[in-house]
């Protein structure tokens, strides 16, 4: 790889030891996907939750944290992805102990490192989203989905280290969604059903994911009949990365890359083309539903909740009781609203909880199913159902009305 | 060692140490987090072709990498444990399993001219060469 200056300066060590393990993580990643280049970015972000650090990984940021101030501070806008739990509700969700003091040690790690402590995943929405053709290292698979498809942004998924890399050198090796050649169409999805519900959103994304396959793929969406909103991008694209790994979607005629279909690809006849209508997202959606009758918690979270999400769960419980815990997950900045607002208080007055800062699966899911009982668990969240299987969890997927009409049922799902 | 060898598959790209183990071999995806019970070293997600198979010191040849991010940290959290895969064989890979295996010093492999689930016979020992002019994995 070519190496500027200061890159060849940080590789030698002259900017400190975090700075030259940074640039040769940065290295051996570029080689293997053949970067030619490191190319300066605008910001990172960086998942942050113990439940993926783990005690060895938070130990490994405290040795960076403890170096001298010149040799261990972020020089470009830093924010985190959820942290493992909301410090004001942990003792509700029955977290251990261990978990909030590992979780407080990771904090003060990433802060002495000059991170902001954003605990979000929806920064597109509520911190600053990212301008057409800006190249950024984002860590959290829905942000650089919409990032890339809806800004017009350029990033790969960074993980932790990578993303920790991108923070301390300004820059990242120069691959994948960062080069133009990768960012053409590689396969059609004709739809005939533009979805209504967030949830169907969700589904829809979770279908094309699968026909997408792998991280590679850029699958272009044909026929969606009106502009989405900021939730239902967010909610298609996250449930696209998370059942397919992709980064990017084109929806032609919308997103800013594909105002027409030749735009992002070269001999469209030749792309494999695909159908997803109505009756895909039902198969896909009952497909989770077969043997659910009843749940014992709801939760609507993965992405966190931007405040319209938040202002509809508010109207859904309004005058209503749940009979299950209901649990609206945010970020920081949306819940301060919302206690502004009054949201908070009209949720809670349900009985159900709102959490900020965290996210459902990001906060040792499986420890809170077997501590709370919680095994059957309904969410409008395509890409929770992905996960939560694998944490041992029965998920089913519905739409917002549905899972409030559930919590207030006892958990009981309508018909 | 030559292209002609029926037992030697090579690929794009490689990087981590020689490692010589039992394959665990499924045409299905890998994610640390959608996928694995990390403290007891088995596949977790029920939809999983290997789920309940421990994997603990094998090397998995699957199709792709799948799933979020987070797979960068858990594969350094799983070393420190000793609960992890020998190595990870990939038809397809994503950059979240080169910058965690980068970081956790892991041994992967990625990019085949065939479809590398099908050429491995599960439970038979394969050695995996990555830093090899031309990486590869072979059967023993």
């Amino acid at each position: 790889m070519r190496l500027t200056d200061e890159e060849e300066a940080m590789q030698a060590g002259r900017l400190g030891p975090l700075r030259q393990w940074a640039i040769d993580h940065q290295i051996r990643v570029g080689r293997y996907f053949g970067a030619n280049d490191l190319v300066p970015v605008g910001q990172a972000h960086i998942m942050a939750d113990t439940e993926s650090l783990g005690v060895a990984g938070v130990e490994w940021l405290e040795r960076w944290a403890a170096l001298p101030a010149d040799q261990r501070m972020v020089c470009i806008p830093t924010l985190t992805d959820p942290r493992g739990t909301d410090f004001a509700a942990a003792q509700r969700l029955k977290q251990q102990p261990w978990m909030v003091d590992l979780e407080r040690r990771a904090a003060d790690a990433f802060a002495a490192l000059g991170v902001l402590m954003t605990n979000t995943c929806i920064n597109y929405q509520t911190i600053m989203a990212p301008v057409p053709g800006e190249h950024v290292a984002y860590g959290d698979t829905g942000v650089v989905i919409y990032c890339n498809s809806v800004c017009g942004a350029r990033s790969n998924f960074e993980g932790g280290p990578s993303a920790l890399s991108a923070a301390v050198t300004g820059r990242t090796p120069r691959y994948g969604f960062h080069l133009p050649e990768r960012r053409q169409v590689t396969l059609l999805v004709r739809v005939s059903y533009t979805p209504r519900r967030l949830d169907e959103w969700g589904a829809l994304g979770g279908v094309v994911g699968r026909l997408a396959g792998d991280y590679w793929q850029v699958p272009a969406l044909i026929g969606i009949e009106r502009v989405p909103n900021s939730d239902e991008m967010k909610h298609f694209g996250a449930a696209l990365a998370s059942y397919g790994s992709v980064a990017l979607f084109h929806m032609v005629g919308i997103t800013p890359e594909a105002m027409r279909l030749e735009d992002v690809a070269a001999a469209p006849a030749s792309l494999k083309a695909h159908h997803v209508g109505q009756a895909e997202l039902r198969v896909f959606q009952a497909r989770y539903a077969k043997d659910v009758g009843t749940v014992d918690v709801v939760v609507f979270s993965a992405p966190q909740l931007s405040l319209v999400e938040i202002q509809a769960v508010a109207s859904l419980l309004e005058g209503k009781r749940v009979a299950v815990p209901l649990l609206a997950v945010t970020s920081p900045q949306v819940k301060a609203d919302a206690d502004r607002f009054g949201l908070t208080a009209r949720i809670e007055a349900s009985g159900a909880t709102v959490l900020s800062g965290m996210c459902f699966y990001q906060s040792y899911a499986r420890d809170m199913a077997e501590a709370n009982n919680w095994r059957r668990l309904a969410t409008n969240s395509a890409k929770l159902v992905n996960i939560l299987g694998g944490y041992g969890y029965k998920p089913v997927l519905l739409s917002m009305q549905q899972c409030v009409e559930a919590a207030c049922a006892g958990g009981r799902l309508s018909a | 060692m030559s292209d002609t060898d029926a037992r030697t598959f090579f690929a794009a790209a490689g990087m981590g140490r020689k490692v010589t183990a039992p394959a665990l071999v499924a045409s299905d995806g890998f994610s640390a987090r959608y996928d694995l019970d990390r403290i007891r070293g088995v596949f977790s997600r029920p939809g999983h072709k290997l789920a309940g198979e421990s994997y603990r010191d094998r090397i998995l040849v699957l199709d792709a990498a799948k799933g979020g991010v987070a797979t960068a940290w858990m594969l350094y959290e799983m070393r420190a444990r000793g609960v992890m895969p020998a190595a990870l064989v990939l038809n397809r890979v994503n950059p979240i399993m080169v910058q965690g295996a980068a970081l956790a010093d892991f041994t992967m492999i990625s990019g085949f001219a065939i479809d590398i689930t099908k050429a491995i016979p599960n439970g038979a020992t394969v050695e995996i060469d990555p830093a090899a002019a031309r990486p590869f994995i072979r059967v023993v």
